[in-house]
């Protein structure tokens, strides 16, 4: 015969008996052998001998953590110790209160003779029989009040046969309903609004049908017919303060009988409960009413109630861990657990302690923190309207009070309200009215300030293109430092551009890069068709331009006065001075609108990928600093050379080659000095910018990673026009790497732009995101040109004995990172444009800035 | 890079023995980074030239670096200018002329001669003045011509690179001696590892003349490229050869460098630190977080007074936590005090839950290094979530900033400074903050108050904001 043992999924279990009583082979027949902490285990740990009697402070100690760990961790844990006085138990059934989880006592009550006689069978066992005898007697003391030390399920097992037989049976927690994947109509609080709750439903799409000559209420319900499996789920508190109470529990208890409405308990509920089991309770806050409607029932209807009220469990985690329903919220770290913590978070939520000025405890604002993954919908609190917060949602918009009685809709995250037909009840403390001095959300207000624990250390960031991106702790410490110190308000960063890697080095004499390299790269990709577009040489620029200033508060939740922002690779305000940005911004936005593409990509807003020239505007310290100072000393350094060595020959002496060499090499200083030159020139106005878009990265609803280069190029390229000369479009070719006469057209085009001292092109796949046979592509390489180079490897780079070295690059380390970082760099658009939290956003640009905080060759 | 020395003494061509060197052949020299040539542009019975020329292998320079990171390191000027690099081709291709042995002409070697030296691109941050003061004390008459850094851009000014002449009547070695100690000052860089080596090299080439050279210090403190350490024993041992004391220069440092240079008195940082330690103490704060700590002075003071039971520093550059851990000796603290103390690497524009549970915080000569802009979240930040019960905010008074000579109107006292405010620019924005989180501001200042030469009451140096929350 079988004895069953039942224990929730997640339970601290503990194990009580005496030395000898057969705990440890029970708990390793029963559970796993990493569920199981074995005190004699730990005390071998802490001391090198399982029996150190003095060691056992230490090894409960461990025991302790172990079991915190591992509970935290949502894992069953069961403590292998004899645990036979109060004294030992207590610090367990703790942990467990602490861990929101059930403590369960197994108490394994074998014979004393039985446990004398395994002992003396044992050579580490050399205690006499008064240990046993004292441990039974504790044991026996405490046995009965197991139930009062907080153990909410005791399991005896008396006999060495109930011992052998017991089998475990591990059940599910009431709370887990995981594998109900809805889709669900999840209704606020309803307050006895029987009459708008009717009308909610049917507005669903549910068919109400009252059956004849029963009471209001009394319906049978049948889901929308497009969504058979649909079901809907009260938030609690459908009881109290309104006039139809009884006829709302008619149809949710029904609905909850016949299995198309899941059903979690509000305060009201519970203390209604309290009031009908006769205990003692205030009738205020709206309970006479139940009270009252409930007295005109029969007592079979009461009894019914009381048993319905009973059955309802704090919360439910739903649709495969990705919604959480409960009536007052749920913290991450209660989710799917069952104590009376979590009943309590769930029915009032958490205060603070205080009280507000209303004489009502004031409410911890658990949603301000949550981080959890599931979204999780509750009620209340009456609010104004329904807004999101870090993936939590309030939906109690107070129709009894006279607001609506609202319903959202999973997965599809609507809602739909209905208006109450009356203020029914009076609220305590009025509903905060709707913020009419911004249009900001509440997580915009909310994102106004980020958390450091959001960012720093060690992170891992799933992406969609690229799975999880590791970002380490001394990296983050970097960008931290980067992010604080020059980048522009978080809000406008939606978007860090990728660092791009050259196309394989040539071996062509004289190139160290060349178009041929990107083509190869990409055939053997599986990439059939590229395009090239011309590399300007400014600096990066990343632009958001809003419609009207009104965006900007309303869709970035900034503050400004202004139409956007324009932002270096790093971050940073591009230009010094808010005119200049604003002025420019003005002109792109113009663009915009002449060119259609407000209309055009239902969108009042764009982010754009852009270079920004000249170089000078921006890299006029670098050039001065770094360039100009290199033109400067090797040119006068190398013409006094080639003059003092004239002189030399001139009297003879012996130094031709030198010359010539030294010639030579002043040529090449020259040529370097022409290079950086031709991208310099004097701003005096915006007029002489030229701003060349060659993403567009995203509009309202839209990243637009799913469009071809083509596409963007044609759609930015209506941006330029007769009227503005700072908005330019990128010259650009489509290759189709099959056909060799395409690509030599391509590599002509190359050659005579870099011919004229053009930085050169970059080249990519026709799509947007490309995944090859051997993982992701690259989404786009640079072939420069050997002019441009010059000012990167040196003036002096194209001297074969230094272009055979240069040829030694690795761009493994480059590339690795530039895929990472466009990862990122699109997963932020999309979370902004699913309209996530600041910081799930924020995370993937902090995340770029550093990882370029890697060492990488920066020629590369 | 070129260095030419020319002589007039008679005969000229003396200057060929002197150096070791045939005029009539084209020499080469195998160096670690490159190699050096010498020839000879003139030579007559009058007047005769050698020439040294340093050809430097740019890409060996980068070779072992892994860990290079900008662009400047792999191209950079190095290779055309006057650096250490020619200091150590003059070791190794003129050495015996360097020692001033000659055995040929040795009375020659130990004559004053009259000789030009010619350097085709010597790089000085210091301007023409910084040649002047250093090769003038020693009898040179200096030539230094400009490289403009583009003359496409003239606009773009100077580029700190200058042609320099040395001219005087001296012994050769003297000269190359002289090239050898203080071509590598001009330049400022280094490009081999400073070690206990350059400081016997130092002294030795700097035998009978470093010691008595006004600018002593400074030679020193480049030579060994700011490794305070080595500098200081260096100078030390430099003032024993001058019969100087060698008390009260372990104090002296780099940190803050710009900024005490502008605000000149250092004790400015020292008095800020008191009033801020004694406004700490008079209100009773224990536990403080000094936001900003940098390197950690304030920390240092604070750790002092056992009042202080919980002490942290919070930056946002790693370095300088680095460093503070350094100079505070966190590991080598007793326990007991190490308890007393943390460093955190955080940042005042994010949340940060590691100080919201602390009496007082400190931010000195911190705000103006955020960008106006920016500010709002520092003060949420600070005054909002950490709403610690006192709040210290010392921060520059730009109106003061007239009573120093060395800013320009309009400049600010650091590069990083985002803004400096006025006393009544402060005072609205504390006055700001004080109505949006509860709290009462009371105004002081640090430094003596002046009056500017117009006329005008400018305040003090420093402004110091206590905030105080409301109860």
């Amino acid at each position: 015969m079988t004895n069953e043992i039942r224990v929730p999924e997640l339970a601290l279990v503990v194990l009580i008996g005496a030395s000898g009583s057969g705990k440890s082979t029970l708990a390793k027949r029963l559970f796993r052998q990493t569920e199981i902490i074995s005190s004699d285990v730990c005390r071998g740990l802490v001391s090198d001998d399982e029996n150190d009697q003095s060691a056992t402070g230490d090894a409960f100690e461990l025991v302790h953590f172990l079991a915190r760990k591992r509970l935290t961790r949502g894992l069953l844990t069961v403590i292998d110790a004899t645990n036979v006085r109060a004294e030992d138990r207590k610090p367990l059934v703790q942990i467990a209160r602490e861990c929101y989880c059930l403590p369960v006592a197994i108490v394994v009550d074998t014979p004393e003779h039985l446990c004398h006689e395994r002992n003396a069978a044992r050579a580490d066992r050399a205690f006499g029989p008064h240990v046993v005898r004292a441990q039974r007697r504790a044991m026996r003391t405490g046995i009965g009040k197991l139930g009062l030390e907080g153990f909410r399920r005791v399991i005896t097992l008396d006999t060495p046969e109930a011992c052998e037989q017991a089998v475990l049976v591990r059940e599910r927690l009431w709370t887990n309903r995981a594998e109900e994947t809805g889709p669900f109509d999840i209704i606020g609080d309803v307050h006895g609004c029987y009459d708008e709750l009717a009308e909610l439903l049917r507005e669903l799409g549910w068919t109400l049908r009252q059956r004849p000559d029963a009471p209001e209420g009394d319906v049978e319900l049948e889901p929308p017919p497009t969504a058979a499996t649909r079901k809907l789920v009260f938030l609690g508190d459908l009881v109290d303060r309104g006039p139809k109470v009884t006829s709302v529990l008619r149809l949710a208890m029904n609905a909850v009988a016949s299995g198309v409405a899941l059903c979690v308990p509000g305060n009201h509920e519970a203390k209604l409960l309290r009031a009908l089991h006769g205990k003692n309770v205030e009738v205020a806050h709206g309970l006479a009413a139940s009270l009252s409607q409930l007295a005109a029932e029969s007592s079979a209807f009461r009894a019914r109630v009381v048993a319905f009220l009973d059955s309802l469990v704090s919360h439910y985690v739903l649709d495969g861990g990705r919604l959480v329903v409960a009536h007052a919220g749920m913290k991450e770290s209660m989710q799917g657990r069952g104590s009376g913590a979590v009943r309590t978070f769930a029915l009032y939520g958490e205060t603070t302690g205080e009280n507000d000025e209303f004489g009502l405890p004031v409410r911890y604002n658990w949603a301000a923190d949550y981080r959890g993954r599931a979204a999780v919908i509750y009620g209340h609190t009456p609010v104004p309207t329904p807004e999101w917060l870090n993936n939590t949602l309030c939906i109690d918009t107070g129709c009894v009070f006279g607001g609506r009685l609202t319903a959202l809709r999973w997965p599809e995250r609507t809602t739909i309200a209905i208006a109450a037909r009356a203020p029914y009840a009076e609220p305590r403390r009025p509903i905060a009215p709707p913020e009419t001095s911004t249009a900001r959300t509440l997580q915009q207000e909310h994102d106004d300030v980020l958390d450091h624990e959001d960012v720093s250390g060690k992170r891992q960031i799933n992406t969609r293109l690229h799975h999880s991106i590791t970002i380490r702790a001394e990296n983050a410490a970097a960008a931290l430092e980067v992010m604080s110190r020059f980048a522009t308000d978080p809000r406008w960063l939606v978007y860090l551009p990728p660092t791009m890697s050259p196309c394989e080095t040539s071996e062509e004499p004289g190139f160290l890069e060349h178009p041929r390299g990107a083509f190869e790269y990409f055939r053997a990709n599986g990439v059939t068709r590229v395009i090239c577009e011309e590399k300007h040489m400014g600096s990066r620029a990343v632009v958001v331009a809003c419609r009207d200033e009104s965006v900007v508060t309303r869709r970035f939740g900034h503050p400004a006065a202004t139409l956007g922002t324009i932002y270096t690779r790093t971050g940073r305000p591009f230009f010094g001075d808010d005119e200049t940005t604003n002025e420019l911004l003005r002109r792109i936005v113009a663009a915009a609108t002449r060119a259609g593409l407000w209309e055009e990509l239902s969108t009042d807003w764009l982010s754009l990928d852009c270079e920004l020239m000249p170089w000078s505007a921006k890299a006029q310290s670098l050039i001065r600093d770094q360039y100009a100072t290199v033109g400067a000393a090797a040119t006068s350094s190398l013409a006094a050379t080639v003059r003092s060595l004239e002189a030399a020959r001139f009297r003879g002496a012996d130094v031709e080659s030198l010359l010539r060499d030294c010639t030579e090499r002043l040529d090449l200083a020259e040529r370097y000095v022409a290079s950086y030159r031709r991208y310099c020139w004097d701003v005096g106005s915006i007029a002489d910018l030229r701003l060349a878009p060659f993403h567009l990265l995203a509009s309202e609803g839209a990243v637009h990673a799913d469009r071809t280069h083509e596409w963007h190029m044609n759609t930015l390229a209506r941006l330029e026009g007769d009227e503005d000369p700072v908005l330019i479009a990128t010259p650009w070719r489509a290759v189709d790497l099959a056909d060799p006469a395409s690509e030599k057209d391509a590599t002509d085009w190359w050659s005579d732009h870099v011919g004229r001292g053009g930085e050169g092109m970059v080249v990519k796949p026709m799509e947007f995101v490309v995944r090859g046979a051997r993982g992701p592509v690259q989404p786009a390489v640079k072939v420069r040109g050997p002019e441009y180079l010059r000012i990167i490897y040196g003036p002096e780079y194209t001297l074969p004995a230094h272009l055979d070295r240069l040829r030694k690059r690795s761009l493994a380390a480059k590339r690795s990172l530039a895929l990472r970082e466009f990862s990122l760099g699109i997963e932020a658009l999309e979370r902004f444009v699913r309209r996530e939290p600041l910081r799930r956003v924020h995370e993937c640009v902090f995340g770029v800035l550093a990882l370029e905080s890697e060492p990488i060759d920066p020629r590369l | 890079m070129l260095l030419e020395i020319t002589t007039t003494h008679e005969p000229a061509e003396d200057l060929g023995y002197l150096l070791h060197k045939h005029p009539g052949r084209v020499q080469t020299f195998p160096l670690a980074f490159g190699r050096a040539h010498v020839y000879y542009p003139e030579c007559t019975a009058s007047r005769c030239t050698a020439a040294l020329l340093v050809d430097v292998d740019p890409i060996s320079l980068m070779r072992g670096d892994r860990n290079a990171r900008t662009l400047d390191q792999y191209v950079n000027d190095r290779p055309y200018v006057a650096s250490s690099m020619l200091s150590v081709a003059i070791a190794q291709v003129f050495g015996t002329a360097l020692g001033g042995t000659c055995k040929t002409r040795p009375e020659i070697a130990a004559r004053d001669i009259p000789l030009i030296a010619r350097l085709s691109v010597v790089p000085c941050g210091g301007g023409e003045s910084l040649i002047r003061r250093l090769f003038e004390p020693l009898g040179y008459r200096v030539a230094a011509t400009p490289i403009p850094l583009d003359s496409t851009f003239p606009q773009w000014g100077e580029s700190g690179l200058f042609a320099v002449s040395l001219e005087s009547t001296t012994r050769l070695s003297t000269l190359l001696t002289h090239l050898y100690v203080l071509v590598p000052v001009l330049d400022n860089e280094k490009h081999y590892w400073v070690g206990d080596d350059e400081v016997r090299k130092l002294l030795d080439h700097g035998e009978g003349w470093l010691a008595s050279h006004p600018e002593r210090d400074l030679i020193a403190t480049r030579y060994l490229k700011y490794r305070r350490s080595l500098a200081n024993e260096a100078i030390r041992r430099l003032r024993e050869q001058d019969g100087e004391s060698s008390e009260a220069l372990d104090a002296e440092t780099a940190e803050d460098a710009s900024e005490a240079r502008v605000e000149r008195v250092r004790n400015l940082h020292e008095e800020r630190h008191a009033t801020i330690v004694s406004l700490l103490e008079a209100n009773e704060a224990t536990s403080v977080v000094d936001l900003g700590c940098g390197e950690g002075r304030l920390l240092r003071e604070l750790l002092k007074r056992r009042q202080f039971s919980r002490i942290v520093g919070l930056d946002v550059s790693h370095r300088a936590l680095a460093i503070a851990e350094d100079r505070l000796g966190l590991d080598r603290l007793p326990p007991t005090a190490r308890a007393r103390i943390e460093l955190l690497h955080g940042s005042l524009l994010y949340r940060d839950r590691r100080i919201e549970d602390l009496d007082a915080a400190v931010l000195c000569e911190v705000i103006e290094h955020l960008d106006a802009e920016r500010l709002a979240t520092m003060e949420r930040v600070v005054f909002e979530f950490s709403r610690p019960r006192l709040v210290l905010v010392s921060t520059p008074n730009r109106e003061y900033n007239v009573m120093w000579e060395s800013l320009s109107a309009g400049e600010f006292r650091h590069a990083d400074h985002r803004f400096e405010w006025t006393r009544e620019e402060f005072r609205a924005w504390a006055d700001r903050i004080c109505r949006t989180h509860a709290y009462t501001c009371e105004f002081t200042h640090i430094g003596l108050p002046a009056v500017s030469p117009e006329g005008h009451d400018v305040g003090a140096p420093t402004q110091l904001g206590v905030f105080r929350r409301d109860q």
